[in-house]
């Protein structure tokens, strides 16, 4: 190299000013963003996913709502009232029950959000003008959930019934309305938000808390190079997972605790279950974010990128499992992710222990579910944990 | 009498996608000896220090650490070598005691706490313990990790760049270390860039570009590389240099403070060539000196490149 090359080479120690400066900041900044896929997906990926789940998932005006009916009458006004209330969009019979027990147990455990029971001799005392009762049961777990359906109700039957009882029934008619319907609100009669709100608080808290510690569990060890020396330690991969994420069970159990005695004492949130089962399962669902997260903590590869994965996690767990707005609101596909979704039957566990004093055979499919999402989070992440560095 | 073989390896290569970066390996280490790994950045050592301790599994060859092998007894490796890696490895947010602890615990060590502190006495870090592991000088940091990694009592070290960026004394402290290991029998592979410290080991091997190009002791190295070295000093050696570089007969023209050496193996064509540049200027002192290991590697270094590029 010649010495006028190197000359020209040198700094020409002039300052480059102010916007130059930030010129070089904008540049590298560009080429960085460039670089990390993840941070550039997110970029994108968000908005399309909140305008996807705000836009065409949310509904607070569920129709369609499942409703198991008791009918001891079968007259052509008790046909007139069910048709109604099917033609209304409101309401989906699912089944035909035969007793009252049944009935009760569909509503506890979510099969059905609506009952309805029709009594004996309804025909007959509608005829008579005796205004026999219409017992509607309403699941108020969700106020928000049922709310529309209800408002919609009494009109509803009631014009379908004027309408039978036209011609020789036309005195009956006249009078309004031709019967008495009694409402139940069950599990929450005075439609208190936060009944609702706080049990779906003790899924939304832990989903958070527990998916963030360990989608940093692993990237913390890479980005700091403990990774490979761990790795050439003879301990395995279970023996680390279970180990990182055994803590944290302990770290759940202290939100829960926190959790269950504030909605007991400072929102006076009934728990009609039982507390021990609450918390029994509280920490299975504990254990399947800690799964997903530790799942996610192998797949990203730094730290960023598990907090951005955990973040779009949450954002589905959060819109779509019915803690903001009501499940059977949503369209079809959304119910479906909600399905799949671990918070989703947390909640239904957590209103159901809750609100409605739920023993374990209500919410089998549920707890099932968890155990299900559980083992294959571990799974998952046993899978992609690597043992070399291959 | 043979000595006792701690590792053993043959034809190892391994590939990250279409680049090969380590090429038909073979190695023979003898027990209770310190071995040195000499070679560009790049070259494949740390790649070969994670075949040997089981990190990385080779795509052809074969052989045994410690009489187990690399390919199916991962486990039985793990437990019987330390591996230091290049980058410090230890919790920073983690004391010196709750490091050792950890190490102690996970390798099954009995009584891990007595382990610690026997481990913490020795490094001459009592009173120290309590100490969060980031907070160490580079020096105390290495010599932790060293510390960390003889306390399972492993009987092969793999030591990967161990003293890279720390000052001379704590460099001579911890080879002085090292030594007394290998003389209580641990055998020690340790990768290095250090002139002074490739001379301290029993036995060396050179490696670029995933090739092993030469191994035997220091001085063998020397006598193999047939190479032949001027020592100049005077003025202007570095305007002196770039015209000696690339002329016929000169294979290598490093500065070394106040001296240039000036290095080549064909010694006839270089004696010609230095006599030339002795006509075109007086100024210069002209005298025959011994090559250095540095030289001989920077040389195979220059060589493969020519192989490899």
């Amino acid at each position: 190299m010649s010495a006028a090359a190197q000359d020209s080479a040198r700094p020409a120690g002039r300052d480059p000013g102010f916007l130059k400066r930030v010129w070089a900041m904008v540049v590298k900044e560009f080429v960085q963003m460039r670089r990390d896929r993840m941070t550039f997906a997110t970029m994108l990926f968000i908005p399309i996913l909140q305008l996807t789940l705000f836009g065409y998932a949310i509904n607070t005006d569920p129709k369609h709502l499942p409703t198991a009916v008791l009918t001891r009458d079968d007259g052509p006004l008790t046909r007139a009232v069910l048709a109604a209330m099917k033609n209304s969009d409101y309401f989906a019979f699912t089944r035909q029950v035969r007793d009252p027990a049944e009935l009760d147990a569909m509503l506890r455990s979510g099969a059905a959000q609506f009952a309805v029971e029709i009594p004996a001799s309804f025909e007959r005392d509608v005829r008579r003008g005796d205004r026999p009762s219409l017992l509607v049961i309403a699941d108020a777990t969700d106020p928000v959930a049922t709310g529309t359906a209800i408002a919609a109700m009494q009109g509803l039957i009631d014009t379908a019934l004027r309408r039978e009882l036209r011609g020789p029934d036309a005195a009956v008619e006249a009078r309004a309305p031709p019967f008495a319907l009694t409402l139940q609100r069950r599990y929450n009669p005075e439609g208190l938000t936060q009944y609702n709100i706080v049990p779906g608080l003790l899924g939304v808290v832990l989903t958070m808390t527990m998916m963030m510690f360990t989608a940093l569990a692993v990237t913390r060890e890479i980005e700091r190079g403990t990774m490979e020396s761990l790795l050439a330690m003879p301990i395995r991969p279970v023996e680390i997972m279970i180990g990182k994420i055994a803590p944290f069970v302990l770290v759940g159990f202290v939100q829960m605790t926190i959790i269950i005695g504030a909605a007991s004492y400072l929102f006076d949130v009934p728990i009609r279950g039982s507390v021990g089962l609450l918390v029994l399962l509280s920490t299975l669902f504990a254990a399947a974010n800690l799964a997903v997260g530790y799942t996610f903590s192998t797949v990203a590869e730094n730290q960023l990128q598990a907090v951005q994965m955990t973040f779009f996690f949450f954002l589905p767990n959060i819109l779509l499992s019915g803690f903001m707005f009501p499940f059977r609101g949503m369209p079809q596909w959304a119910q479906v992710i909600g399905e799949i979704l671990p918070l989703t039957h947390f909640m239904r566990i957590a209103r159901g222990i809750m609100l409605k004093g739920n023993g374990l055979a209500d919410m089998r499919l549920d707890v099932l579910a968890l155990v299900i999402f559980l083992v294959a989070a571990m799974g998952l992440a046993l899978l992609r944990f690597r043992r070399t560095l291959d | 009498m043979t000595k006792e073989i701690a590792i053993d390896v043959h034809g190892l290569t391994k590939k990250f996608g279409d680049r090969t970066v380590v090429h038909d390996l073979s190695l023979q280490v003898p027990k209770g000896e310190i071995y040195g790994f000499l070679g560009p950045n790049g070259s494949g050592k740390t790649t070969t220090l994670r075949l040997l301790c089981g990190l990385l599994t080779p795509d052809a060859g074969e052989g045994t650490c410690l009489g187990y092998d690399i390919l199916t007894q991962q486990d039985e490796i793990r437990r019987h070598v330390g591996y230091m890696t290049q980058r410090f490895s230890l919790y920073t947010d983690l004391s010196i005691r709750e490091n050792l602890e950890f190490v102690a615990r996970v390798y099954g060590v009995p009584n891990p706490r007595e382990a610690a502190k026997g481990a913490i006495a020795r490094l001459g870090l009592t009173g120290r313990a309590e100490q969060l592991a980031g907070e160490l000088s580079g020096g105390w940091k290495q010599r932790l990790a060293l510390g960390a990694c003889i306390l399972p009592n492993p009987q092969l070290l793999l030591l990967d760049e161990p003293t890279a960026g720390v000052d001379p004394k704590a460099r001579r402290e911890f080879w002085d270390e090292i030594h007394s290991l290998a003389a209580e029998g641990i055998t020690v592979l340790v990768s290095t860039h250090y002139m002074d410290e490739a001379e301290r080991c029993h036995e060396l091997a050179y490696i670029a570009f995933g090739n092993l190009l030469a191994r035997g002791t220091a001085h063998e190295l020397i006598a193999q590389s047939g190479l032949r070295t001027w020592v100049v000093s005077g003025p202007g050696l570095h305007d002196l240099a770039m015209r000696l570089d690339h002329r016929d007969g000169i294979g290598m023209v490093a500065p070394f403070g106040n001296e240039l050496h000036v290095s080549g193996r064909d010694h006839k064509k270089l004696d010609a060539a230095i006599a030339e540049a002795k006509k075109e200027d007086g100024a210069h002192r002209w005298t025959r000196g011994e090559p250095s290991l540095e030289d001989v590697f920077i040389l195979l270094m220059d060589q493969v490149k020519d192989n490899f590029q």
